[in-house]
């Protein structure tokens, strides 16, 4: 990864996930949105609506890429019709970096569409770093990687979660998407401290912030993105900004999604978090 | 264990069909009890056994599939009824799991598998099967590719041997039932493409739109869109064979000849009839530039 390309974009502000309840909504508005997320499955398509509505948001808006399927942590090799559309879409949408997570999801090519924890182990850190490299190398364009939310731990682990995130990100010179919100969920779902999480991360190497909401079950949490951000992971997110300064920062909603407005005001309480300019009293 | 193996026990196990009560299958393909496979790779916790932290997981990709199937073919789900429709779409995605990376291509083998197994369409597979094809058209034409298309220009000076395409989103179909009418009763969400996203699977159950009794009614329809919306246009038996021809790539004298072999339109008719048809679809903007292989398909 080039020398400060983490910060290359700090000032992009605050984002939301581009959803369908709000489409009409910000096409007939126009509201004031720093960027928007797309995810980019949904229009790794050959045309039709979805291609026609994004190419409308483009003319209005900035929108960086999330990915959900690229599997960079699967035993098998990328899937190449995966990446050729993926291009196709980079090149439409022009985003200035590319996230999706460190997860696996597919096995002799069957799916779960799910994003499936690492056994955090020197062998999978070093197949996923390659294969986040030759995405990178392919698809032209800055990658970082997301920590994901997980509900289970592989007895073949040979470390933290955090020590495989820096080793991944260190082999494939690639950034992270920090989500503050699923190093929380995890945090309670595995018993480990999630301050220990964020300052363990190389700050250099943060593209990118996740905030989101989850849903607490009795054993566990579970990362469901329907409910505001709880105040825990709001001092998580300060944490990482303290730590890397400002980045691009995305509030994600993808179930019970409620008013454009509702959303983007939570997003935007990020701003409370923002860095005081030099000089200035907090 | 090394990585691919632990990921092929962990895909193999959650993939298994759930338990009626929706509960991670009880065995592993291998017949191991699924709690002694789970503790071989998934540490538990305080809180969690080995299985009970899989089958979070195992539990998430079923919901989540379900939904998904669900979603593309609510028309299917009006005629089966629900519990049909859940044996079905379990026993299908058990069979058939996914090979493509967005869940948009989760339905692309039911017709095919759906064919040899009538028990699962409801003692009317030939209804079953005209709903699956209208809706994995209704698919193709909501996000399919589209060609050049040509204008009334192009068509100004017709040749004898000028031969034309169909836009690759369009799929011609002949049916034996209205099944167009239950279709667009029962679609509750039509132009939702939020198809992939990183939540967990949640389940939800959703109210089926009865299916209204269904018409033995053969009949052609064009799955296709306008302006970006899906549509379906019925077709007489003459416009269905011009439109099939031209697809092949047969000239236009050839396919009208086709067409209208044995029809009971009177000649005198015909041109005004083919007049008003090559208008609609200009209008539409279905036909395109002849090219060496063409998308889309029809029967």
């Amino acid at each position: 990864m080039p020398a400060n390309s983490s910060k290359a974009h700090a000032d992009y502000g605050t984002g939301i996930g581009l959803r369908i309840p709000h489409l009409n909504h910000i096409l007939e508005r126009k509201p004031v949105v720093d960027w928007f997320e797309i995810i980019s499955e949904n229009y790794m398509v050959d045309g039709g609506r979805p291609l026609a509505v994004l190419d409308r948001i483009l003319e209005q808006y900035r929108v960086v890429q999330h990915g959900v399927s690229m599997y960079f942590g699967s035993a098998e090799p990328l899937n190449r019709e995966h990446l050729r559309r993926l291009k196709a879409l980079v090149r439409r949408t022009r985003t200035p970096w590319l996230t999706d997570h460190l997860c696996w999801g597919s096995v002799d090519g069957r799916y779960t569409h799910d994003l499936l924890p690492m056994p955090y182990t020197f062998e999978a850190a070093k197949l996923t770093a390659r294969k986040v490299r030759q995405a990178q190398d392919f698809l032209e364009v800055p990658i970082a990687v997301e920590n994901v939310s997980s509900y289970a731990e592989f007895h073949a682990s040979e470390m933290t979660e955090w020590e495989f995130l820096n080793e991944v990100v260190e082999r494939a010179d690639c950034g992270i998407l920090l989500d503050v919100n699923n190093i929380y969920v995890s945090s309670r779902n595995h018993d480990f401290d999630p301050r220990a999480y964020v300052e363990a991360v190389d700050p250099e190497r943060v593209m990118q912030i996740h905030i989101a909401g989850h849903s607490k079950f009795e054993k566990y949490i579970l990362d469901t993105h329907d409910h505001p951000v709880i105040g825990p992971v709001w001092e998580l997110y300060r944490l990482a900004i303290e730590r890397c300064g400002p980045r691009p920062t995305l509030l994600e909603w993808d179930d019970r999604i409620p008013s454009f407005d509702e959303v983007h005001a939570e997003a935007l309480k990020a701003a409370r978090y923002a860095p005081a300019p030099a000089g200035a009293r907090r | 264990m090394k990585l691919l193996e632990t990921q092929r026990r962990m895909a193999a196990a959650l993939m298994l069909p759930l338990t009626a009560a929706d509960r991670i299958a009880p065995r592993a393909p291998n017949g191991v009890a699924m709690a002694k496979e789970a503790a071989l790779f998934i540490k538990p916790n305080s809180r969690l056994t080995s299985l009970e932290r899989l089958e979070i997981y195992s539990r998430s990709y079923w919901f989540r599939l379900l939904e998904s199937f669900r979603d593309d073919f609510p028309g299917l789900a009006a005629i089966l009824g629900p519990r049909a429709f859940e044996r079905l779409a379990r026993t299908y995605l058990a069979d058939c799991p996914s090979r493509s990376f967005t869940l948009r291509n989760l339905g692309s083998g039911l017709e095919a598998w759906l064919e040899p197994r009538p028990e699962f369409a409801a003692r009317n597979p030939e209804l079953a099967l005209d709903m699956v094809r209208l809706e994995w058209a209704h698919i193709i034409a909501f996000d399919g590719p589209a060609d050049k298309v040509l204008g009334p220009e192009d068509l100004a000076e017709l040749k004898p041997g000028l031969r034309f395409g169909l836009q690759p989103y369009i799929t011609l179909l002949p049916l034996r039932y209205a099944v167009d009418e239950i279709r667009v009763r029962a679609n509750s969400d039509p132009e939702d493409f939020a198809g992939a996203s990183n939540v967990p699977g949640r389940r939800v159950r959703r109210r089926t739109v009865p299916a209204p009794k269904p018409r033995h009614e053969p009949l052609f329809v064009a799955v296709h869109r306008l302006d970006l919306n899906v549509y379906y246009r019925r077709l007489s038996g003459e416009e269905y064979r011009l439109l099939s021809a031209l697809r092949a790539g047969r000239t236009i004298p050839a396919a009208i000849e086709a067409s209208f072999h044995g029809s009971p339109i009177p000649s005198d008719d015909i041109p005004e009839l083919l007049k008003s048809w090559f208008s609609a679809w200009t209008r539409f903007g279905w036909l395109t530039p002849r090219r060496r292989t063409q998308g889309g398909s029809d029967r």
